[in-house]
């Protein structure tokens, strides 16, 4: 049997914020608090850093338009130039639409695959599924959890610690076999 | 002891959002009780059964009109655009209100979209979807659409990247995917509570596959709020562009009545008003349906009355100005263009559009006629059969006659111009019902956004 790390409940939003500041306080890096939507100032009271998405979604959508406006250009200029009324063969104020376009596309793959993997999903096992009070968590419950690959883990400590912070439902998370 | 306890504003506002004593949990209940449910209402399945009769006289219809060409069609010569295209705007326009909801409101911070944004993006989906039918079996040769992509082919053709009409297919299908992951990634929370609440494996697996494995981490919120916000910020400029680039099909031709600058803006406003009446309509029937009047209130039905009053009044002002200047242009065909419009053989067209689109809105200047739901649920049929004949207008008055006398005709619409728009219908309530069926229609982690005890700092705010 293989342990994974300790959870413990909270009852509010507020409760959680403050739990989150605890035991970020008390030196603990491999933790998160889960709830049913985002929690406002939830980030600084766990002290994570601005989320990266930003530059690569900022990527994908330079990708994008650089491939838009690159694409038209080539297929008009080099590839095979036509002439259709008179319109010039670099006609770039008309390229504008289509790597406006191309370059939103590109955003919204880089901002929804992006956000994916960052947060490791798909991925469909994790040790916060083996407790089953857990799954309130997507309802109505807000839970603390500490991992055991934190360095300052040690699963005694950890319980009397989120006991004293204020946790109910604490729960050691094992899986069966 | 201080019994008259001062109610802070988010208070009051989460008191008219979600009346009665709701907290998360009532909340979770009552949304995902609806797919949860082992009943399904009756008027479901009385309202599915007509939408699949619907959708089976869209699939005849298109069988045959591939088989046979667009010649059973009304379209003539003058008249090439008939039906299709103004099925394809409308069908178009009625997405871009749920776009609106969900990204530009999101971005304003209108926690009132709330209850609506689910509902009005899966609305949005499936127009977008009706409306890339139109373009792709308006072409005759359907299994030829794929010259619309730019692949290289045995011809060592292109398509006329120079060319609205390639624009317009870049916009839509962009439009149509970006649509898509937005509804979709807005929906893994939701999924995540459907997979922790099911009672049978299956259901427990099929959503769980979808929900990827969501957790509520602040980990994982961190990265999704920014995608969210980010996707909100690109779809803003994005359903904007759509619109204005549908209008360039018309304005960058040079058809008196189409070749103007007013189109692109007025396009989009049109577009926003017709979405906002078909959202009206869906969910004055899914809250009678399902009994969420207690979710979707009153107050977000006069919400959008307004906005449909502003809109309206937009569109008001566009035909009124694109009079002003027809005449002001001193242009003979400019001028005729619009007189045959107000008073030539289509003439009921234009008068209805005007009823519906200028005069029915007004009546939201009054909150009276905002929150009395009978009078909204016709009225919002009211402004899509409106902008329906908007767009009649602008394609076949504006085409049967232009320059040339003698090249003038009449246009009559043919059975098949009729069954294949109704039988859109059925892919829509097709679609969307079984959306009401199967997934939350209010996206349960935002409704809790509006209880003042989701923001743990509401007490120092305000």
């Amino acid at each position: 049997m293989n342990t994974y790390g300790v959870i413990a409940r909270f009852d509010t939003p507020l409760a959680l914020v403050h739990a989150a500041e605890k035991v970020k306080d008390a030196g603990f890096k491999d933790f998160d608090c889960h709830s049913p939507f985002p929690i406002h100032g939830m980030d600084d009271a766990m002290g994570l850093k601005r989320s990266k998405l930003g530059y690569v979604i900022g990527a994908m959508g330079l990708t994008g338009a650089l491939f838009g406006f690159g694409l038209q250009t080539w297929i008009h200029s080099i590839e095979y130039p036509m002439n259709i009324s008179g319109k010039p063969f670099f006609a770039y104020p008309a390229y504008a639409i289509i790597t406006f376009e191309l370059m939103v596309l590109f955003s919204a793959f880089g901002a929804v695959f992006g956000m994916m993997y960052f947060n490791s999903i798909p991925r469909f096992h994790h040790p916060v599924f083996y407790s089953d009070k857990f799954s309130r968590v997507t309802s109505d419950a807000f839970y603390v959890s500490i991992e055991i690959s934190d360095p300052k883990y040690n699963e005694e400590e950890v319980k009397s610690f989120l006991e004293k912070i204020g946790g109910t439902d604490i729960e050691v998370l094992k899986d069966e076999n | 002891m201080l019994d008259n306890k001062i109610k802070s504003k988010a208070e009051i506002r989460a008191e008219k959002l979600l009346p009665g004593n709701q907290n998360f949990t009532t909340i979770t209940d009552d949304i995902a009780g609806v797919p949860e449910s082992k009943k399904t209402p009756i008027q479901w399945w009385l309202l599915f059964g007509f939408a699949l009769s619907l959708l089976a006289i869209f699939a005849g219809s298109v069988g045959f009109l591939i088989w046979e060409g667009t010649g059973i069609w009304g379209i003539n010569n003058p008249v090439f655009w008939g039906w299709a295209i103004i099925n394809f705007v409308w069908w178009v326009g009625i997405g871009h209100a749920g776009t609106l909801i969900s990204a530009i409101l999101h971005l304003f911070r209108q926690n009132w979209r709330n209850a609506i944004n689910r509902f009005a993006e899966t609305m949005t989906l499936f127009a977008v979807i009706c409306a890339l039918v139109f373009p792709g079996i308006h072409v005759g040769r359907i299994w030829l659409a794929y010259w619309f992509f730019p692949i290289p082919n045995q011809m060592g053709l292109w398509p006329n990247m120079r060319s609205p009409l390639i624009w317009d297919f870049f916009a839509v299908f962009t439009y149509f995917t970006v649509s898509l992951l937005f509804w979709y990634t807005g929906l893994i929370p939701d999924l995540a509570t459907l997979r922790d609440r099911a009672k049978t494996n299956l259901k427990r697996k099929i959503y769980g596959f979808f929900a990827l494995g969501w957790r509520g981490g602040n980990r994982q919120w961190q990265h999704y709020e920014l995608a969210y916000l980010v996707l909100a910020g690109i779809s803003t400029p994005l359903v904007l562009s759509v619109h204005s680039v549908v209008s360039s099909d018309f304005a960058t031709s040079i058809i008196p009545g189409w070749h103007t600058t007013i189109f692109p803006p007025y396009f989009v406003a049109g577009a926003i008003y017709s979405g906002f009446g078909m959202v009206m309509t869906l969910s004055i029937i899914a809250r009678k349906v399902y009994n969420l009047g207690h979710i979707i209130t009153v107050e977000h039905l006069d919400k959008m009355a307004q906005i449909m009053l502003l809109t309206g009044c937009m569109v008001g002002y566009a035909y009124s100005m694109e009079f002003f200047v027809a005449w002001y242009s001193g242009n003979a065909y400019e001028s005729f263009a619009f007189v045959n419009r107000a008073l030539g053989p289509y003439w009921w067209g234009y008068w209805v559009m005007i009823f519906c689109n200028v005069v029915v809105p007004q009546f939201f200047w009054f909150e009276r006629y905002r929150r009395h739901i009978p009078f909204l649920f016709i009225t919002s049929i009211l402004v899509n059969i409106g902008m329906w004949f908007e767009r009649f207008v602008i394609v076949v008055v504006t085409l049967h006659r232009d320059f040339m006398p003698g090249a003038w005709a009449m246009y009559n619409p043919t059975i098949f111009d009729v069954s294949i728009y109704v039988g859109t219908f059925g892919l829509f309530f097709t679609g969307f019902l079984l959306f009401l069926r199967f997934l939350p229609m209010v996206s349960i982690a935002e409704a809790k956004l509006v209880l003042p005890e989701s923001n743990p700092h509401h007490g120092h705010e305000e």
